[in-house]
């Protein structure tokens, strides 16, 4: 993040990433051995869990936490989890999409100005773009909470400009929750953003203007293009977390916004209901799975981080 | 016509973005001044939320709220834990994947961003299936935290250490190398200071994933609170303005180290250049 920072004015600012180093890498065992502990960590604890999880999802769901469950290969427990459930699971993907959307356009417009226009300040933008994330999650939410209450200058404001109707109200709402999501997710969208537009030479922006090029064709035609590692790496960073979180719909919606991440968390650890919350649990990933692929795809780039 | 909608469109561009970027950020700072300004704040009642009056009683008596002081230390505990552990496993594979050359390279490059393109509810809940499955259903509690900590962090340190390897200049550790330092000594001397503000900004962002984290913990934690999970238990029933004092101690910690080694950066890149 830090390495593309300075750069001498002349050289060439559009190279692609820095070609790995001439010196072929040493091929030995020392390499092994080093990868050794952490991939252990990893498939111990994230692969063998995603196994687990699967096995959950095929328990009869007659047993509970307490007696133990017996493995019955119940695949009516995904029956149950769509029939029960579709609702949160589409309204999830429905605000991950749209809080995705307006975090682009947001975060496009303060990673171009970081990249492009902030001159000697771009070092303190960046750090103030990260800044925020330090204070806690929940915190920054609770406040968010406090800002959008029924008797609070933005709903007042809101109310006197006729947006809002004078029983209107923000909490409790999809915006609230969507307004929540494009919040706490905005910075995991600056920061891929900035990245990629960082590496654009200004000169290419330039000479598509010296081909009279209009600024808005010349950003069509030029920037978003080159652009488009960091607006996939970006969205994808953003949707992924966006639609598994719980806890703005949980601070500032009602059940009415419940999504899928308070359905899983509350058969898990209130209605003890493993089999099905695993059953919802698999699905989410799967279908993230295959959006992601999809996407990928679609957007031509293969590389991600 | 062309000439006035060209200058413009030029005028638009170079202030309206930089207005507009401003704007944004503007907007992600907004909590943090009520984060501040609340933790002056001497509230009437424990459910209406207004800034009532000017007090320092929160500042005064942080741990006043029963249970705060406790989870906030527990948290600061397992952060440190997983940052320790998740650093030295995080920089081991960092190292291997720039320097070093394998069989199965994709598939660790595919398991390392894994973990970060997994909603957290996923994770976290595989996680609980296993340890319900290993039978330490009812032993969760710290120890099963630090371990999900530990796994969750580990990917942001490989990536962040990456990036400081790739874009390391192999000619100074030649350069050791030609002047006759031993591996080891060229390690110590020539690349693990040059690799260390990865190292450190990978170990800063470890802490506040850690520290920061709900929705895995949440799961994990048996009867253990965090500080996180603290204050979810009392957005229910209201929450103590000290919450505020502790959102606005960490922003401003955080804010110190983050300034300290920019500048520290700035200085030797200066050394660097001559």
């Amino acid at each position: 993040m830090t390495a593309t920072a300075t750069r001498p004015a002349g050289s060439s600012a559009a190279a692609p990433e820095p070609a790995p180093p001439a010196k072929p890498p040493r091929r030995n065992l020392t390499g092994y051995w080093l990868l050794l502990p952490g991939a252990l960590w990893l498939a111990v604890f994230f692969v063998v869990p995603f196994y687990s999880l699967l096995a959950t999802s095929l328990y009869d769901p007659g047993g509970s936490v307490l007696e133990g469950y017996d493995m019955s290969w119940a695949f009516g427990n995904y029956v149950t989890a769509v029939q029960e459930y579709w609702r949160p699971l589409v309204r999830s993907l429905w605000y991950g999409a749209v809080a995705t959307a307006i975090c682009l356009v947001l975060g496009y417009v303060l990673a171009y100005a970081i990249a492009f226009k902030a001159g000697r300040w771009k070092n303190l933008m960046l750090i103030l773009v990260i800044a925020p994330f330090f204070t806690s999650f929940l915190v920054r939410t609770l406040s968010w909470k406090l800002l959008l209450r029924d008797d609070g200058f933005v709903v007042d404001t809101l109310q006197f400009l006729h947006v809002l109707g004078a029983d209107g109200r923000l909490l409790a709402t999809p915006v609230a929750v969507i307004a929540g999501l494009v919040y706490n997710f905005l910075p995991f969208m600056v920061l891929p953003l900035y990245a990629s537009i960082d590496k654009i030479d200004p000169r290419l922006v330039e000479a598509a203007g010296d081909l009279y090029a209009r600024p808005f064709v010349g950003f069509f035609k030029v920037t978003w293009p080159l652009s488009l590692p960091g607006v996939v790496s970006g969205t994808l960073l953003t949707f992924i977390p966006a639609v598994g979180d719980y806890i703005n719909a949980q601070l500032l919606g009602s059940p009415g916004q419940r999504m899928i991440g308070n359905v899983i968390q509350n058969l898990f650890t209130d209605a003890g209901d493993y089999p099905v919350a695993g059953a919802l649990s698999v699905m989410l990933m799967l279908l993230i799975l295959v959006l992601v692929l999809v996407y990928v795809r679609r957007a031509g780039t293969e590389e991600l981080l | 016509m062309n000439g006035p909608l060209q200058r413009l469109g030029r005028w638009v561009g170079s202030h309206l973005v930089l207005a507009g970027g401003l704007l944004v950020l503007l907007y992600m700072f907004v909590p943090i001044f009520v984060v501040v300004l609340m933790s002056f704040n001497d509230p009437d009642s424990r459910l209406i939320y207004r800034f009532d009056g000017f007090t320092l009683k929160n500042w005064a008596d942080p741990c006043a709220p029963d249970g705060m002081c406790g989870a906030l230390s527990r948290s600061i505990q397992i952060g440190l834990l997983a940052t320790v552990v998740a650093t030295l496993l995080g920089t081991l594979m960092a190292f291997a994947l720039v320097r070093h050359r394998f069989h199965g390279r994709s598939a660790a490059n595919l398991g390392i961003f894994l973990p970060m393109a997994s909603p957290e509810i996923v994770m976290g809940s595989s996680l609980l299936a296993l340890f319900v499955a290993a039978g330490f259903g009812g032993r969760l509690g710290f120890w099963t935290i630090l371990i999900a900590h530990i796994m969750f962090c580990l990917s942001f340190v490989v990536v962040t250490v990456r990036a400081r390897l790739a874009g390391l200049d192999d000619n100074l550790e030649q350069a050791a190398m030609d002047l006759y330092a031993t591996e080891v000594q060229t390690f110590r001397r020539v690349t693990l200071p040059l690799v260390f503000p990865g190292i450190l900004g990978a170990a800063l962002l470890s802490f506040s994933l850690s520290f920061d984290d709900f929705i895995i913990t949440n799961l994990n934690a048996g009867n253990t609170t965090t500080f996180p999970m603290y204050v979810w238990g009392v957005a229910q029933r209201g929450v103590p303005m000290q919450v505020n004092v502790v959102g606005t101690v960490m922003f401003l910690v955080s804010v110190v180290i983050v300034v300290a080694v920019e500048v520290r950066r700035r200085r030797q890149e200066r050394v660097l250049a001559g």
